[in-house]
């Protein structure tokens, strides 16, 4: 049975048409179209789905599309903030070489993201808390501290 | 995913009414976070799926110093995680709180979803049991409320008729003379099952112990009670040759297994370890 879905994702209002029993990943995916956002283990166990759902980080994969009804998500696509802009964030992953394969990367982001709005000058103990969700198994982690760290810096200077 | 029947109900007689006219395969879904892995493993036969998320009165938590902290079946486990309250009064509970999956699946994860689950190695249920939390019952005929020590029955199995629902959950208040320790073992830090997990809960007067739970997870079809282990504890200082034998008393009352996280003897030998070490943790409270 399909039902229609109004959300918003991205900050646009969007109707989807789903299957009732669809998650919202395999929707974000296949039925709007936004394939930045990644089908790792599909049960919760590697972070690569992660997307905002009311500001909340969460797993696309353990959730329902019909559940986002009048939520507001957010996916990786919406994470510059213009066409020509990146987010200091996907900034300095690129500067620092943060991603190899980059299959684990935006789910990453989303989560670096929330992490850098609720705690901007994060620890490392802090971001190892923070990202304990999200498996990337080619970098060893090391490139993505030092992103996030470098990110949390700039983003600080931008505020003062 | 495995094709399924979505059902939204509004109350919780109608939760209630469909559980019962659905049939067998049939459950209720509020975080989701294990019933979906279920049916996408084909672990769990699921025809229906009914929502409770929309039912209103079951998103509270309220805290009084006479009733202690009530919070209900669609609470979270990290806005409890994340609760000041938790933080200062109930360590154990955040420690079990903060040990669950990962922050993404604890933002959707419930804590009653957890105890409904009913696995032995569930990290909300020895501190929750050691503390005496209650299990808030809804039925259409016969509103019940228990203990959580009496709430499961096996592995996966529960006291719940057909038809009835967990609405939440009341743990006793956190008095000024208690210790409270949750220590969950497991293989690495995060995105763990336990291998075992021990849960103790204790007040003192005059640095005499008059009262201590100690409930141990993942060394038994349930959650278990160490009742010998408590009742050499009760009266005594905590002194370090008390606690070690009673710590091993521990390990004669748990019924552990071999399977893929650790063989049933090591398991028994960390209810011995870390029942003493969650018993000094408890003290610190004090120090």
């Amino acid at each position: 049975m399909k039902r229609i879905v109004e959300l918003t994702i991205n900050g646009e209002p969007r109707d989807m048409a789903v299957e009732t029993c669809r998650s919202l990943l395999d929707a974000l995916r296949d039925d709007v179209g936004l394939t930045g956002t990644k089908k790792g283990c599909d049960v919760g166990d590697c972070g690569a789905c992660t997307v905002l759902v009311d500001g909340e980080p969460v797993n696309a994969c353990l959730m329902l599309a019909v559940e986002a009804e009048g939520r507001s998500v957010e996916t990786i696509e919406g994470l510059q903030p213009g066409v020509d802009t990146l987010h200091p964030l996907q900034d300095a992953f690129m500067r620092h070489g943060a991603s190899q394969c980059g299959f684990c990367t935006p789910g990453i982001l989303m989560m670096a993201k929330k992490l850098l709005d609720d705690n901007p000058r994060p620890t490392d103990e802090d971001i190892r808390f923070g990202l304990s969700g999200n498996i990337c198994r080619c970098t060893g982690y090391t490139k993505i501290f030092d992103a996030i760290k470098s990110a949390a810096r700039e983003m600080e200077a931008a505020r003062s | 995913m495995r094709r399924f029947e979505y059902h939204r109900a509004e109350t919780l007689e109608e939760a209630s009414r469909l559980l019962t006219d659905l049939g067998d395969d049939s459950f209720l879904f509020a975080g989701g976070t294990d019933l979906l892995v279920e049916i996408r493993e084909r672990l769990r036969r699921v025809r229906n799926v009914i929502d409770v998320k929309q039912i209103p009165g079951l998103s509270d938590i309220t805290y009084d110093e006479t009733r202690g902290l009530t919070f209900g079946a669609l609470v979270t486990v990290g806005r409890l995680e994340r609760l000041p309250l938790v933080r200062q009064r109930y360590p154990n509970l955040r420690a079990a709180f903060a040990s669950l999956g990962s922050i993404q699946v604890r933002n959707r994860a419930t804590v009653v979803g957890n105890i409904c689950r009913a696995s032995p190695s569930a990290d909300t249920i020895p501190p929750l049991i050691a503390d005496g939390a209650f299990v808030h019952i809804y039925s259409r005929t016969n509103m019940r409320v228990i203990p959580l020590a009496e709430f499961f029955t096996g592995p996966g199995k529960s006291v719940l008729a057909k038809g009835e629902i967990v609405t939440g959950i009341t743990v006793p208040p956190a008095g000024d003379n208690t210790g409270k320790a949750y220590i969950k073992h497991g293989r690495r830090k995060a995105m763990e099952l336990s291998t075992v997990g021990v849960a103790v809960s204790l007040t003192m007067e005059d640095g005499v112990c008059n009262d201590i739970r100690i409930a141990l997870g993942a060394v038994g079809a349930t959650v278990l009670r160490a009742p010998e282990a408590e009742a050499m504890l009760r009266g005594t200082t905590l002194d370090a040759v008390t606690v070690k034998s009673a710590a091993d008393k521990a390990m004669e009352e748990c019924t552990p297994i071999s399977n893929v996280r650790a063989s049933a003897d090591y398991r028994r030998d960390m209810v011995g370890v870390l029942t003493g070490r969650a018993i000094k943790q408890a003290l610190e409270a004090f120090a």
